[in-house]
């Protein structure tokens, strides 16, 4: 390899880079779009999940238990009645997701151990509401009783169940998106932008006038290569500022994991995409077989859905999805501060990957058809 | 073989699937002659350009190009030629010097030459005023002659030359041949395809291609009088009457 052709065919590209009117504005749009937007509406918080109370017991116990439950951030009491029909109505016309139903002599029996239930029904036509909406009121509940013994000096016979947030105490959905998002930017800038810029070179017919000389086949696709890592790691770092001014998220590990986790899911985004383009003989061919790929990356890379939430054999797949594990290591590393020898499965998953596919990008570019 | 000769190819055919591109063309082009090779549309000859040039490789056959095999040694050859295709094939977004200095880099020219060499080229072919515009800006005759320049820029021993003057006005034309004759004169052999029969004539040999086949070939006058021809284009009639490939 020439350094020196290497180097001039990098001015080309950074030449080409700023006389074209769409790249640089991608690169400023694309991670303030996707840090800013993204966490506001990929946003999985279930708030305001109405409750219809039917109390039955109609003690100072249960009306503090509807009181904290309509005071809680999560959960407001529609209606507080005594009629089971009404409160099924009220679920029935949207007012309510959840109906609680508590016993007659609720009070009374809990005090005399006799272990009486408060029963919680969720509307399971919006499955998370129903299901999230039904775990609050419980949490609720358990809350006020827990409270209530206390206060009255009772050990009641049944343990409480606690539950702990370790390493996202605030349970804000954005901590856990903000880093996986960085995936996003790396697919897009490391992944789409030179297949499409290597196709639209084959379009052009200048890919031609390149093959006819002796430049070499990897000088020529590193000069394609370079500076969309270089670029990728720029618009990790933008992504990583916004989402230290903007939502006060710093990694809680070391930032030089976050860059070798970046600079090796950049190179498996980049063999991926050459190899599609190497495949490809126009833009419209490229951008289907990378909008495949894309879309199989997000919905089972695990950015949105937990990947322990998949079916097993859906799980199984996702081994050979890489963004899987650089999404693991960004949350790791961003929310419990974890470190390369904790997460050394997951840097090496896409070690391999990064060798295999740019060995594939790297077999099929040919210069000779 | 003819030890002038800088091409020389025998059986060269080329297939894709079951459609024979060209079949079996056998033919010689000395050192500094300006070959002409002509044909219909589809008659195969960019194909055959495109498998000498070491862009396809060769269904079967064998030839040398400046020395080399082109079935085991194209990245050999590409050094020593240049081709110069149909579309016009630089970067639209680079300046005339941009994409000037880019090719002679490419074919390992010296930094201290390269600019040098492009003022003598930008001085040759009057393009001084236009250095420093983008190639996406300038008039069609002019990007052909700045394509000719990247072609040139490294002094090839054989320059390929595939339609040049495709869609350009008869003056444009002359004057491209002007430059064509200037580079034969310093040595280089020229290969050049074209659809314009008046073009043939100022080429030292000509081959006709019909249907993947070589039909004809030998200098423009010999072929006019073996076929009792006053000009090139009534041999082209009489040799490619039988063609049904093309438009």
């Amino acid at each position: 390899m020439n350094p020196r052709i290497l180097q001039i065919l990098l001015k080309k590209e950074v030449k080409l880079m700023k006389r074209n009117p769409f790249i640089p504005r991608i690169i400023i749009a694309m991670p303030v779009m996707v840090m800013l937007l993204l966490p506001l509406v990929a946003n999985l918080e279930v708030r305001n999940v109405g409750a219809a109370v039917v109390d039955n017991d109609c003690t100072e116990l249960s009306r503090r238990i509807v009181a904290d439950m309509d005071a809680s951030e999560y959960l407001s009491v529609a209606e507080c009645g005594f009629a089971y029909h009404e409160a099924l109505q009220a679920v029935e016309t949207g007012r309510a997701d959840a109906i609680v139903v508590i016993p007659s002599h609720y009070s009374k029996d809990l005090v005399n151990g006799l272990r009486p239930k408060i029963e919680i029904e969720a509307n399971g036509v919006n499955a998370t509401k129903g299901m999230l909406g039904s775990r609050y009121a419980a949490q609720s509940v358990g809350a006020t009783l827990m409270q209530w013994q206390s206060q009255e000096g009772i050990t009641l016979p049944e343990a409480n169940i606690s539950v702990m947030n370790y390493f996202n105490p605030t349970l804000d959905f954005r901590n856990y998106m903000i880093p996986a998002l960085m995936v996003v930017l790396i697919i897009i800038i490391c992944g789409f932008l030179p297949t499409l810029n290597l196709v639209s070179e084959k379009e052009a017919g200048t890919i031609e006038a390149m093959n006819v000389t002796p430049v070499g086949k990897f000088t020529f696709v590193l000069s394609k290569l370079i500076p969309y890592w270089i670029v990728g790691i720029l618009v990790v770092t933008v992504g990583m500022t916004i989402g230290w001014l903007v939502y006060g998220l710093v990694p809680a590990g070391n930032i030089a994991e976050v860059y070798l986790a970046a600079i090796l899911f950049s190179f498996v985004m980049s063999g991926l995409g050459v190899s599609i383009a190497n495949r490809s003989a126009t833009i419209l061919q490229s951008i289907f077989m990378m909008f495949a790929f894309i879309m199989i990356f997000q919905l089972m890379g695990g950015l949105f859905t937990p990947i322990a939430s998949m079916p097993g054999w859906a799980q199984n797949i996702t081994y050979l999805i890489p963004p899987r594990y650089f999404i693991e290591i960004m949350r790791a590393v961003y929310l419990k501060g974890a470190t390369v020898q904790e997460l050394w499965i997951q840097y090496s998953m896409l070690a391999v990957f990064a060798a295999v596919l740019c060995s594939v990008a790297a077999l099929t570019y040919r210069k000779r058809y | 073989m003819d030890e002038n000769a800088v091409i020389s190819v025998k059986d060269l055919t080329k297939r894709f699937g079951s459609f024979t591109a060209v079949d079996r063309i056998s033919f010689e082009v000395r050192q500094g002659e300006i070959f002409g090779f002509l044909g219909a549309n589809g008659a195969g000859k960019t194909t055959a350009i495109r498998m000498l040039c070491g862009l396809s490789r060769p269904t079967s056959g064998s030839g040398q190009v400046a020395g080399y095999d082109i079935t085991s040694q194209p990245e050999e050859i590409k050094r020593r030629i240049g081709y110069m295709s149909q579309k016009f094939s630089l970067y639209e977004d680079l300046t005339v010097t941009e994409n000037l200095t880019l090719f002679a880099t490419i074919y390992g020219m010296d930094r201290k030459l390269t600019g040098p060499r492009i003022g003598e080229v930008s001085a040759t072919l009057g393009m001084d005023g236009m250095m420093n515009t983008l190639a996406r800006d300038i008039p069609v005759g002019w990007k052909q002659k700045l394509a000719f320049a990247a072609t040139t820029i490294h002094r090839p021993e054989i320059v390929f030359l595939d339609e040049p003057t495709g869609g350009v006005d008869p003056l444009t034309r002359r004057k491209f041949w002007e430059i064509i004759y200037r580079a034969s004169s310093e040595g280089m052999t020229v290969f050049v395809t074209t659809h314009y029969l008046d073009e043939a004539e100022y080429c030292n040999r000509i081959s006709i291609m019909v249907d993947g086949h070589i039909e004809a070939l030998d200098s423009p006058a010999r072929l006019k009088k073996r076929y009792g021809a006053q000009t090139i284009d009534e041999v082209f009639r009489i040799v490619a009457k039988d063609a049904r490939r093309g438009d």
